[in-house]
């Protein structure tokens, strides 16, 4: 068996809110979890459960408290809890592909160049870069007339599509899915549903939050239920 | 390539008895994109220019490795070479482009100052190059034999911004860049820098008090308070899960549009 792309041990976080007298928030607890080359893994449980936080806590966006997140990168090993700022962009830039619940648009830049920058960050060349961001944009029915657009004024199922896009325009071997169907309609839901399933056949290793039933169990492999900790 | 460009151990600096900035510490990397955040009065202009060689410390040192690999001491030069490394591998944007451009020089002329100093005669080639930087900073070319008091403020600060790279300098400081402008034209302004930082492999440590800003441009963020620094982290941790009490402060300040 080979070692798993993610190994998350005794992961805990907790928000102290200083501006709020200091309130604890215990965010999740305690989480191990392992995921393997071209398994999916659905995080399940309440609102507030905590899986939002555990996803950005796996791509070092948020810094947990304790315990650690060990990805495969490079033939090596990253614990993204202790890793050095560079080594986790590295990490990004290269494995880990996060697909956020909302797209965070940068002003001027176009839709096109959005989806395409992510390749030519890893060296590949513009032509194709722009090539392959043009077939995926088409592919999750994002209408040609928008791509030279930023997409600050698009409704929240077309930014969505452009977010998945830009985690879906490379073969990242990791990928963080954060409600990547929530604000789609059928047919466009088939289709994420399709790349999700093409990625985990190329061997990506997913953990995913996915509240569309389903979504889930045409994706996932298994299951790992979050409960809501007790106050801290 | 995997190499510190700078590093900067124990940066201290009085003035009197009051402190500019106390005991900073960290190391820059080439292409990296570092945001100096907090609010005026923090320390945040004292350590850019104790960081560009233009203020000595009170205590600590600043390095600098050079394109031949040496490490310099930027406080212990000798002002003549400290002189010709801020020419030829350093850059420093002025929050009011009157303070980093000559006002009674063409806009040409501005960009060509670095190069003569560096010895650069040809005037054909000067002319060449100030051209060819007009339109990398998206200034239009005819307008080479302006001054830049003919010039609105967002054209200043990007003619301010070719009158640096031209010399593709390895490591810029941005003191304010975008804070003196309108929004529509701080967005083509920051549009631009991330570009010409990105294909350049420029290394910049970048003040600002605007968080927006620093989330768009920065890899990594430090937030300073008091002349020390109270946080870092990558610049989308440090706004998404700030932790700090003076951080959480600031991010929670922070308008929404």
């Amino acid at each position: 068996m080979n070692a798993p792309m993610i190994s998350i041990r005794a992961l805990a976080k907790t928000f102290t809110l200083h501006t709020q007298g200091g309130t604890r928030i215990r965010a999740f607890d305690g989480v191990d979890l392992d995921v393997a080359a071209g398994e999916c893994v659905a995080l399940h449980g309440p609102s507030g459960a905590g899986k939002s936080s555990l996803l950005r806590s796996i791509y070092a966006n948020y810094r947990p408290s304790s315990g650690r997140v060990v990805v495969r990168h490079n033939g090596g090993s990253v614990d993204m809890t202790a890793a050095e700022p560079r080594a986790i962009l590295d990490v990004r830039r290269k494995t880990l592909g996060y697909v956020s619940q909302f797209l965070r648009v940068i002003p001027r830049v176009s839709t096109l160049d959005l989806v395409a920058e992510r390749l030519t960050a890893m060296g590949v060349e513009a032509g194709e870069a722009v090539a392959r961001a043009c077939g995926l944009l088409a592919r999750l029915n994002i209408p040609e007339r928008l791509w030279p657009l930023a997409p600050a004024t698009f409704s929240g199922g077309e930014q969505q599509r452009v977010n998945i896009a830009r985690g879906f325009v490379r073969d990242y071997p990791i990928l963080l899915l954060d409600e990547p169907t929530a604000s789609l309609d059928g047919e466009n839901r088939r289709t994420v549903v399709n790349m999700i399933l093409e990625a985990k056949g190329r061997g990506a290793a997913i953990v995913g939050i996915f509240h569309d039933d389903e979504v889930r169990e045409a994706v996932a492999d298994r299951c790992l239920h979050l409960t809501r900790p007790e106050e801290a | 390539m995997d190499q510190e460009l700078l590093r900067v151990s124990g940066l201290t600096r009085y003035y009197g008895s009051r402190v500019g900035c106390r005991d900073v510490s960290f190391s820059l990397w080439p292409g990296e994109v570092l945001a100096i955040v907090g609010e005026s009065g923090s320390g945040k202009s004292t350590l850019l220019s104790l960081l560009s060689g233009r203020l000595a410390p009170t205590a600590g040192d600043v390095s600098y490795r050079d394109r031949d690999g040496r490490w310099l001491s930027l406080p212990n030069l000798s002002e003549a070479d400290r002189r010709r490394l801020q020419r030829t591998d350093l850059g420093v944007v002025h929050q009011n482009p009157r303070d980093g451009l000559r006002m009674r020089v063409s806009a040409g002329g501005n960009i060509g100052e670095r190069l003569m100093a560096l010895g650069h005669r040809h005037y054909g080639r000067l002319r060449g190059t100030g051209l060819d930087w007009m339109e990398r900073v998206e200034l239009d070319p005819q307008r080479i034999d302006d001054h830049p008091s003919a010039f609105s403020g967002g054209m200043q600060q990007r003619l301010q911004i070719a009158r640096n790279l031209v010399t593709e300098p390895r490591l810029v400081f941005m003191d304010e860049p975008t804070s003196g402008l309108d929004v529509s034209v701080q967005a083509r302004l920051l549009d631009l820098l991330r570009h010409l930082v990105a294909s350049l492999g420029l290394a910049v440590v970048l003040v600002t008090h605007d968080l927006a800003v620093a989330r768009i441009l920065a890899h990594r963020m430090m937030v300073m308070r008091g002349g020390e620094v109270v946080e870092t982290g990558l610049a989308d941790q440090v706004l998404d899960d700030p932790c700090h009490p003076y951080t959480q402060l600031l991010v929670s300040s922070i308008l929404q549009a």
